[in-house]
């Protein structure tokens, strides 16, 4: 006979009603929405061309016909950061992707069995680990090319050890508890217990981890076309053009303010989400509600 | 404990050897012959034929490897190419900057995120949570070279209170050096503070929730109590392992802040080794940063054993 507690699993129309009522996920989902369609939308029109140069309207600064000013070869601000958005979302969204799908496996695994598969995978995890990430990503997309499908490699190899570690870390700190002796006395294999106990009790601290690197995956991809190692112009970047501005920052400091504001806007609203989700999600917060 | 220890240490050790490997063949596996790639093209026969020997590429790989390796130990790092000195004299000059640099700012990050994550646990949801974690998320959003591009607009353009770049040198005395050392530190810190202080509070929420601190509240014991005894403790673990991660963040984040300020560091010689294909710089400065990344990891686990007596004897 088992013992078996039923928790009923909230509804979908019960989570979505919770989710309207969550300020941080609702102000999150329209900032990121509003910059997923500003992407998208860079891709059939842009208030001016970005690639076209016009010499005769450099460095100005807001005005009607450019909100945001222009650069240092005439370009529309506002249009380099809506064409900008398509590659700081893809580079980040995949690399996260990356270290999540390889680094929570790893790392759960090596939670659950402990001893020496633990030694051997922690080990591997120490030694790509052992390596500044943005350091190695510079040298990286330095050694095989500049560009953005290098920046997604770079970043995105040196996700997995983040994830590894902290899933591991966090199924540590749930594999002494009580619920998973019971479990194990029920004669759920580790497996079991993994998918079934550890993993959506170490399921938030994932997900804050999640938010951290989407934040992070943009802002390094930022940091490596500010350094002229990611996407390569005339492609406009978000980093890239906070490079260009360094050096004009008296006589146009728009040119740095708007493309920051919009790195800061995409990883703000990006974090809201994540939050957000969390805090729907979270079986502990549902409890005491 | 003794072994725990041991055992600790001779991981990183272990790690340091296969870390210092994985260099070495990542260089070798390099397209082309080291010394031609950083002579460049238009280099003759004789001066490559110079170069090799001078980098010992004629002998043995495993011989090399050792022979690399026991200078690495021996402080012996071999001579820069581009810049003709010794490496070990450029790592001394060059980590007097960001040596500091860094530990000002991990020291500052710290310093505000640990009392701003307990305040907002203590208050969770309430003004004061509410002001600071949106603060919080404001500072997680920050790409830390555009907040230094901002402190410079504001303290250096505007307001003429600092450099906006460069580094005087300590020999210009303690002052004007740290002065320049401020911005960068400022902005370095701030957004690492951010995440620090969030992954703090998020812990700390989920120690509050366990049924000890209930228990240590109904035997009568204080609330402040409470949290730094038994919650903060406990809540260690996760904010170790986020400090352990910053530390490698922070090392990698000088790059980028160093050259937004033009200081003389570490991170700055890196990054411009690896542009010029000063190859002998790269490996050096590489092993260095991972050494004390994988120190900095030793120190986190044996931290780890004294927050956490259960991982002690799980060993």
């Amino acid at each position: 006979m088992t013992l078996h507690i039923e928790i009923p699993e909230d509804t979908f129309s019960g989570i979505l009603a919770k989710a309207f009522r969550n300020t941080a996920f609702i102000t999150g989902f329209i900032i990121t929405a509003l910059i997923l369609a500003m992407a998208i939308v860079s891709y059939v029109w842009t208030p001016y061309d970005v690639t076209k140069l016009v010499i005769a309207d450099k460095t100005q600064g807001s005005s009607l016909a450019h909100w945001f000013g222009t650069d240092h070869f005439g370009r529309d601000i506002l249009s380099m950061i809506m064409v900008g958005a398509r590659n700081s979302i893809a580079v980040a969204l995949v690399a996260v992707g990356i270290g999540m799908g390889v680094g929570v496996p790893l790392g759960a695994f090596a939670a659950a069995r402990g001893g020496l598969v633990d030694e051997a995978l922690m080990r591997v995890n120490d030694l790509v680990f052992a390596f500044p990430a943005l350091l190695s990503a510079i040298m990286i997309t330095a050694t095989f090319g500049p560009g953005a499908i290098n920046a997604i490699i770079a970043i995105g190899i040196f996700n997995i050890p983040v994830f590894a570690r902290v899933a591991r870390a966090g199924a540590l700190a749930i594999w002494p508890r009580e619920f998973i002796l019971a479990a194990r006395a029920a004669g759920k294999s580790s497996t079991q217990i993994t998918v079934e106990h550890v993993l959506p009790n170490i399921a938030t601290l994932l997900l804050v981890q999640g938010t951290i690197q989407f934040a992070l995956g943009i802002l390094a991809e930022a940091g490596l076309s500010y350094l002229g190692l990611g996407a390569q112009p005339p492609m406009p970047s978000w980093g890239r053009m906070l490079f260009d501005a360094q050096t004009r920052m008296v006589v146009a400091p728009w040119m740095a303010i708007f493309p920051g504001m919009a790195i800061v806007i995409t990883v703000l609203g990006l974090n809201l989400l994540g939050d957000g989700i969390a805090d729907i999600l979270d079986p502990k917060s549902r409890r005491q509600r | 404990m003794t072994a725990y220890l041991l055992k600790r240490l001779a991981i990183a050790i272990a790690t340091l050897v296969l870390a210092s490997i994985v260099v070495f063949a990542v260089l070798e596996v390099l397209p082309g012959d080291p010394a031609r790639l950083m002579l460049g093209m238009n280099a003759s026969a004789d001066q490559v034929e110079l170069l090799r020997n001078q980098m010992g590429l004629d002998a043995p790989l495993a011989w090399r490897y050792l022979h690399w390796a026991s200078g690495l130990l021996s402080l012996d790092f071999g001579r820069s190419y581009t810049y003709s000195v010794p490496v070990i004299d450029l790592v001394r000059e060059r980590l007097a900057v960001s040596l500091p640099l860094a530990l000002i700012a991990l020291a500052l990050s710290t310093i505000i995120a640990i009392p701003i994550g307990l305040f907002s646990a203590s208050r969770r949801g309430r003004v004061g949570d509410m002001v600071a974690m949106g603060a919080a998320q404001l500072g997680v959003a920050v790409p830390n070279f555009w907040f230094a591009l901002m402190l410079i607009y504001v303290f250096a353009v505007w307001l003429h209170l600092v450099p906006a770049g460069g580094f005087p040198g300590w020999a210009a005395g303690a002052w004007p050096a740290l002065k320049s050392l401020l911005l960068p530190a400022v902005a370095l810190a701030l957004p690492q503070a951010a995440i620090l202080a969030r992954v703090t509070r998020s812990a700390l929420i989920e120690v509050l929730n366990e049924d000890y601190i209930r228990t240590a509240r109904a035997k009568g014991l204080p609330y402040r109590a409470v949290l730094w005894r038994h919650a903060l403790r406990n809540a260690m673990i996760p904010v170790l392992t986020i400090l352990g991660l910053q530390f490698a963040f922070l090392l990698a984040g000088t790059i980028i802040i160093e050259n937004v300020f033009y200081l003389p560091g570490l991170g700055r010689l890196v990054f411009q080794a690896i542009t010029q294909r000063d190859l002998i710089v790269v490996e050096s400065v590489v092993m260095l940063l991972v050494a004390a990344v994988i120190a900095v990891n030793l120190v986190v686990d044996l931290s780890y054993a004294v927050v956490d007596p259960r991982l002690r004897t799980r060993q």
